[in-house]
């Protein structure tokens, strides 16, 4: 593993306009490439490394107890079988992640206006920031057991409180809320009851997480634009659309990438309820292939595993550009 | 809805504070005083009304924990006065979960993952940031966007790296002879995994560190070492604090790698081993309450003892230096 420093770049971050005081000692400069080099043979051997190897077999198979000399490329078959003969376990799990995506989505925007509220310097409000903010702290394999107990079961459940019609075990049944015909798809698309009832334990959770997040930048927002906008007639709802929701694009941004990347990452509270039906996610169908018995699919798995990825890619490069482009080099 | 009488009567009584009365305040050199007009309270009656919901499932949960499911909870539902209290659920839960033994194994990862999680991720922002040198960027990408990959793409690979590395016995629980299913295969992907986001974080934070702090020390002789820990990690000290924080909610919450890279129950820490609730006791839901709140509580703890650390830990991330 060779880190990639010019010994004869090391300088010390130079003040703008400034000489650059270089180093001297040689001693400095091991150290400095021990601190990186260090962590960062760690963090590419085990999460980039087996990122990369995970795309290269996606195009294999391999059954995972077998030698490595068994490994066969079979080019793109993994995934003409995922998109064809498996397409119903592919697309229902595609499915849940796209509704898990609106449903965080909706549940960030109810987060902002719990932060908006809060902000206007009301009585107790540490208090109200503290109840709504508690779940965050904890697991969401905990909050799904947490919710089982309480909320979720047929007997004395209290979503059948407000659940109209027959009480029904809403984790354990997979009945669906409604579904829809695709035209090229033969298992119907729908939301289950047992998935809906996940999401909304989750939104439970991620409505105080992302409520934190947009009340730092809420307090962080110049009292002076508050100011310009009053002195120039601005309504509230004018002066949060156009003044003080722009001045959060930072926070906007993270928020975003959290959003998406936490839904389509799910898999925990899936997994800890062991996985009820209509409940399937990318992440629990990755992880089944690749477990499964008789040493499991890899190359199924794997296949997954980059559909997934890919969709992850697009957030991680936005974000990573957005922040390092506008930082100072 | 009736204005007060010292409201000026061009300002429309429906509005809320607006940021006219925080200025006119703050001209004034006094906190704002919110007035009590009737959104206030249409305000405060949604907040109080939001904040029992959010009680609700796991003030529901404590209290029939403390509740017999079958003869009582299930009987005279949720709410009722019980017929008795009893800590048996709580004593049944232990023995079920194996809980002495699945605690015991997460501060054995949790605890060493802390430690260097914050001593490797400040060494690395601190080489990034209060040094330039031709790749310090790119570094900081490659650690930003490394830990916002789905862990699920990367468990397979890793599994067959931990297979092929050799790891003595004597220092695990396995009969293996290699890394795979030791603790400290889940501590080193910990590490490896959560480095990235608390280096970026932490380079955020260094970056606004001046840097005539080190010229001076510079000046003075101080050498890189002598740097880190002398100069600059005592100055990140509030951002350590909140990480670690953040971090150690984190590490114990994880489900995922315990779940997968360690297959006995015994060897799993607590957060994984939670599916055991699944089995037989599936329906006892006064015992699966008392599993969980004994599971959530260490990080209650943490959250209701450091709850400031912890919230700035999640929004130094988001803040920009």
């Amino acid at each position: 593993m060779t880190i990639p420093i010019d010994a004869n770049e090391l300088t010390a971050a130079p003040a703008r306009g400034r000489r650059r005081p270089r180093f001297r000692v040689s001693s400095d400069k091991a150290w400095l490439v021990a601190m990186v080099g260090v962590p960062a043979f760690l963090h590419i051997v085990l999460v980039w490394i087996p990122a990369v190897l995970t795309i290269a077999l996606s195009f294999t198979e391999w059954d995972n107890l077998a030698p490595l000399s068994d490994i066969r490329a079979v080019g793109l078959q993994n995934y003409w079988f995922i998109f064809t003969v498996f397409e119903g376990d592919l697309f229902a799990a595609l499915f849940n992640n796209f509704v898990l995506i609106f449903w965080l989505t909706f549940c960030s925007v109810v987060g902002m206006l719990f932060a908006y509220l809060l902000d206007k310097n009301i009585r107790g409000s540490r208090i109200y920031q503290s109840v709504y903010y508690f779940p965050v702290v904890l697991s969401l394999a905990v909050v799904g057991f947490i919710w089982k107990s309480t909320m979720f079961s047929r007997d004395r459940g209290l979503l059948n409180v407000v659940w109209p019609g027959e009480p029904v075990d809403f984790v354990g049944d997979g009945t669906k809320l409604f579904a829809f015909d695709l035209p090229w798809l033969d298992p119907q698309l729908g939301l289950s009851r047992n998935f809906a009832a996940l999401l909304v334990a989750m939104a439970w959770r991620h409505i105080g997480y992302i409520m934190v997040m947009y009340l730092a930048g809420l307090k962080a927002v110049d009292l002076s634009l508050r100011e310009a906008a009053a002195i120039d007639g601005c309504n509230e709802w004018q002066a949060f659309r156009h003044v003080i929701f722009p001045s959060l694009k930072p926070i906007n941004v993270v928020v975003v990438v959290i959003t998406v990347i936490e839904a389509l990452r799910a898999y925990d509270i899936v997994a800890a309820l062991n996985e009820p039906r209509g409940t399937e996610v990318m992440g629990t169908l990755v992880t089944r292939s690749l477990l499964g018995e008789g040493g499991g699919r890899v190359g199924f798995g794997s296949a997954y595993g980059v559909v997934l990825l890919l969709l992850c890619l697009g957030f991680i490069v936005w974000y990573v550009l957005n922040h390092y482009r506008e930082t100072d080099r | 809805m009736t204005a007060t009488v010292q409201e000026p009567a061009a300002r429309d009584p429906k509005r809320d504070a607006t940021a006219e009365d925080v200025l006119e305040a703050a001209r004034q050199g006094r906190q704002p005083k919110p007035p009590l007009r009737p959104m206030r309270i249409v305000l405060h009656v949604f907040l109080i009304a939001t904040a029992l919901a959010w009680l609700l499932p796991i003030g529901t949960a404590i209290y029939n924990s403390f509740r017999y499911y079958e003869s009582d909870t299930q009987v005279n539902g949720p709410f009722s006065l019980p017929d008795a209290l009893t800590l048996d659920n709580y004593r049944d839960a232990w023995g079920v979960g194996n809980m002495g033994t699945t605690f015991f194994n997460t501060a054995f990862i949790v605890l060493p993952s802390l430690f260097l999680i914050l001593l490797l991720s400040s060494m690395v922002a601190f080489a990034c940031t209060r040094y330039s040198w031709k790749f310090n960027i790119a570094f900081l990408v490659l650690f930003t966007a490394g830990n916002l990959m789905p862990q699920q793409v990367l468990f397979q690979p890793l599994f067959q790296i931990f297979k092929r590395v050799p790891w003595p016995d004597v220092v695990s629980d396995t009969d293996t002879g290699n890394l795979l299913g030791t603790k400290i295969a889940v501590i080193l992907i910990h590490v490896a995994f959560q480095i990235g986001f608390c280096t970026f974080v932490l380079a955020n934070y260094m970056k606004t560190i001046p840097t005539e702090i080190s010229e001076a020390a510079a000046v003075d002789g101080a050498s890189v070492p002598v740097q880190f820990f002398r100069v600059i990690l005592p100055l990140t000290r509030p951002a350590l604090a909140a990480l670690g924080t953040l971090e150690f909610t984190w590490l114990y919450n994880d489900f995922f790698w315990g779940a997968v890279l360690l297959n006995q129950g015994d060897q799993r820490p607590i957060t994984s081993s939670i599916a055991v609730l699944n089995g037989q006791y599936a329906s006892d839901f006064n015992l699966i309450a008392a599993a969980s709140i004994m599971i959530a509580l260490p990080t209650l703890i943490v959250y209701l003892l450091l709850q400031k650390q912890f919230i700035s830990g999640l929004t130094l991330g988001a803040n920009k230096g």
